[in-house]
Formats: C-alpha cells, structure tokens, sequence
C-alpha cells in the first residue's frame, strides 16, 4: 500500500507538499498518523479529498489512493 | 441587439460559436452583486462591466490603500483615502457607460445581506475575511443565490460554484459543505500576513469571471460543485468534487430572521468554540454521545426536562472537568452569555481535544423554538 497526500496552502509549511505514506486503511487512521507524525496539523482546519472527491465521513483508503488535504483561504 | 455600436462592442464575443446575440442578451439583462471590491473583486468588476453584465452590484466599506495597488487594478495613488465601491463605480462606468451600478459603501452584515443580496440573480464572493464569507453563503442558500467563490492565499488560489440550482433533484453544494464550520481568529492568515503574490488574484479573478459569464450564458461547463484550486509557482490544477453533507442545513440559520440574529463577527472572531443555534443543538441531542452542562445555578428556572444533562454552576465548573466525558459537550445557561464563557474555558482547558459548544440564545431561546415538539 502506497498513499500519496497532497498539501495545499499553509500546511505545505507544515508537511511539505506530498508525502507518501503507507499503512493505514482508512481517512481516520491516516488523521491520526498525521496528526503524530505532524502535532501542528492537529490545530488546523481543513478539507479531506480522496481520489479528488471531498469526504465528511471516514473512508475506506485503497492502494494507491490520492489523498488532498486543502485549508480554508481567506484573502480576496 | 439595440444598435450598431453595441453589436460593435461586442463583435468579437457574438460571432463565438455556441454565444451568438441570445448569450449577449443574456448578459444585458443579468444582474450580479460582487462583494469586495478588492484584489479578486477587481478583474471581475472589469470583464464582468467589459462583457456587458447588464446590472452590477459593488459592496466594500473600504477605502484605497497604497499597500492595495500592487493587486487591486482599478485603482491609482489619486484613488488612496477613496471608497473602493464609489471609485469602482466612477472608473467602470467610463469603460461601459450601459452598465447599470449600485455602490453599496458599507460592510455586509446580518443585519443587511439579505436585503442587498436579494435583488440579484447571481453573488461574487471576492471578500477578504471569513465572517463576510460565511455570511454571504448562508444568505445565498437562504435566498437561493447562485454564489461564485473565490479566495487566495500566498501563490494559490481556490475558485468554485456554490449553491447552484441547475439540477432540480440534487442538493446543491454551499461553501460550509467543504468547511462547516469557520476556523478561529488567527488560525489561517490573511493577505495582509501571509502575503499575497500581486498576479494571483487577477488571475483568480478572472476564472471567476469566467464562471459568472457561463453561468449566465449557459455556455461550456462551469465549476458547479466542484473547487479549483491553482498554483502559480508551478501553474498546477487541482479539481475536486465537492458533495453535500448531512448536518450543513443545521448550521445555516433557518430564515432570513433567524439570519439577524447570527453574529458571524463574533463566530469568526473569538477562539475555536463555537456557538451553535437550536437546530444543531437538536440534533446533537439525539446523537446522545454528548454531555450536556447547565452552568446556571442551582434553582434558576426553566427546569429541563426534556433532555438528560448535568447541572455545574459557571463558578464550579473548572473543578468539575474530570466529570466530561464525552468527545462533544455543549454548555448551556438562560440566554447563552454565561455557557459561552464557560466554552470560552472548557476550550482553554481541552484545547482541540474536545469539541465545545455554547447554546446560542440559551434555554430561553430554545424553548421558544422547540417548546412544541418537546412538550
């Protein structure tokens, strides 16, 4: 299994822009992951796409899966 | 078309194939609100007058700052000290002198969106905070507005089609289905921190205005549901599909006079707890996995009944934590002033462990709305 995740906006600052990471099943356990391998993400808000399609519910991640984790942005 | 001279202007647009004069009438007689008059309002104001939108909406209470000029095209040293809106207006309407303008000089609020958002058929969200933002969207579902959305940061930049009614029996997407909820003060910076690449809003800009004319024209294929996100270091797309969520509908104030009484200022501007209204209360009742705190005193009245919760007063509480439970927990009091204090040092106390919410309007307020279905 070999996931690839994709940063966006602020949190590229946080875990650089991909990261390929392997060993987890599902979008709770790969937060969870996250959130140890990287503590500021855990105070940080945003958006969970797999395989370019925005989830609101833990989702089952398959091998070779895409993952995007995109910020909120404010400015105009 | 009315004559020569507008068939003229428009000459390049209408020979188009799929545009032709029907698309340029459509325009003509579109009329579209873009609030924020800034680094992404803009390029949109100028293609959107430049098309030949028929009627134009312009709200921002800002004035024209030097530090602007390096993104905010329609405007020059002479403008610096000008409100943005008015300024808009005088430069534009020399470029299309059919166009119709409304200058609104003033901050959008809960007090006014709906009245200012109504008369139009489409809404630019081109705003630079996120209670502008929030409020915009949530008026635009209210009112059944199609809201275009953009926003930047540093070198990237997101567009998308929000709320858009095209297909009658699916649920349109709205910005809180990508972010339910807005992030705290402080938590993702601003152009005036984080910096903002000069190029990047025109270019953002642009999509949007873009996005505005198919969606008028019924042309192509725009962004409905889905975001667009782009890059400038690397010109990198990325598109994704967004999908409605369940509990969206319970954020968004229920009507327009329920939208009054929303205070997006003070959502956006105090730290990560949150304030939520009866309906979400309602349904994280039924949820059951949440632990419920009266903060009043002992005594005070209306009694609960009608669901289970714990009683701690506001001054016990902080010796009282080790008794919380669960995940979620909402604070309760009579109108919602006390239970937000205690949000205020639940959350200080769990950080983002917890998630912490203080009945807006408190017992009162939610008796009044739900006193039917609960007694």
């Amino acid at each position: 299994m070999s996931l690839k995740i994709i940063f966006f906006g602020s949190l590229t600052e946080i875990a650089g822009e991909t990261i390929v990471l392997g060993e987890v099943v599902d979008t709770d356990d790969l937060v969870k992951a996250l959130h140890k391998n990287y503590p500021k993400l855990a105070d940080t808000r945003y958006a969970i796409a797999v395989d370019k399609k925005v989830i609101s519910k833990n989702t089952i991640l398959h091998k070779n899966s895409e993952v995007a984790l995109l910020p909120p942005f404010s400015g105009g | 078309m009315k004559n020569d001279q507008q068939y003229d202007r428009y000459q390049r647009q209408i020979i188009l194939p799929g545009f032709g004069e029907a698309a340029q009438q459509k325009l003509s007689q579109a009329k579209v609100l873009v609030v924020g008059a800034g680094g992404l309002g803009c390029p949109v104001l100028q293609y959107l007058t430049a098309v030949g939108v028929g009627t134009i909406g312009i709200v921002d209470d800002d004035v024209v700052s030097l530090s602007n000029l390096h993104r905010q095209v329609l405007y020059s040293v002479h403008d610096i000290g000008l409100s943005k809106a008015e300024k808009a207006v005088d430069t534009l309407q020399q470029l299309n002198p059919d166009t119709k303008f409304h200058a609104y000089n003033l901050r959008l609020s809960n007090n006014n969106a709906a009245a200012v958002i109504q008369p139009f058929d489409i809404v630019i969200d081109g705003s630079d905070n996120f209670a502008t933002r929030y409020l915009v969207n949530d008026t635009c579902v209210l009112l059944d507005k199609t809201l275009v959305y953009g926003a930047v940061s540093q070198y990237q930049g997101q567009v998308a089609v929000f709320n858009c009614t095209t297909h009658p029996t699916r649920t349109p997407v709205n910005y809180r289905d990508l972010f339910p909820q807005p992030p705290a003060e402080n938590e993702v910076l601003n152009c005036e921190e984080a910096g903002v690449l000069g190029v990047l809003p025109g270019i953002i800009g642009s999509m949007m205005a873009n996005e505005i004319i198919k969606l008028i024209t019924n042309t192509g294929k725009a962004l409905i549901d889905r975001l667009l996100t782009y890059d400038a270091r690397n010109n990198q797309l990325y598109e994704i599909e967004l999908v409605p969520r369940s509990d969206t509908r319970a954020m968004i104030p229920a009507d327009t006079q329920a939208l009054k009484k929303h205070n997006y200022q003070l959502h956006c501007s105090t730290p990560s707890e949150l304030e939520i209204n009866d309906e979400f209360f309602e349904q994280l009742v039924q949820t059951g996995d949440v632990d419920i705190i009266d903060v009043r005193e002992k005594g005070e009245k209306p009694t609960i009944k009608q669901f289970e919760h714990r009683s701690i007063p506001l001054a016990h509480l902080q010796n009282s934590i080790s008794e919380l439970k669960s995940h979620t927990i909402v604070v309760i009091c009579q109108s919602g002033q006390r239970s937000l204090q205690a949000a205020q040092q639940l959350n200080k106390i769990f950080g983002g462990s917890k998630k912490i919410y203080s009945l807006q309007g408190g017992i009162l307020g939610w008796k009044e709305n739900f006193q039917k279905e609960s007694t």
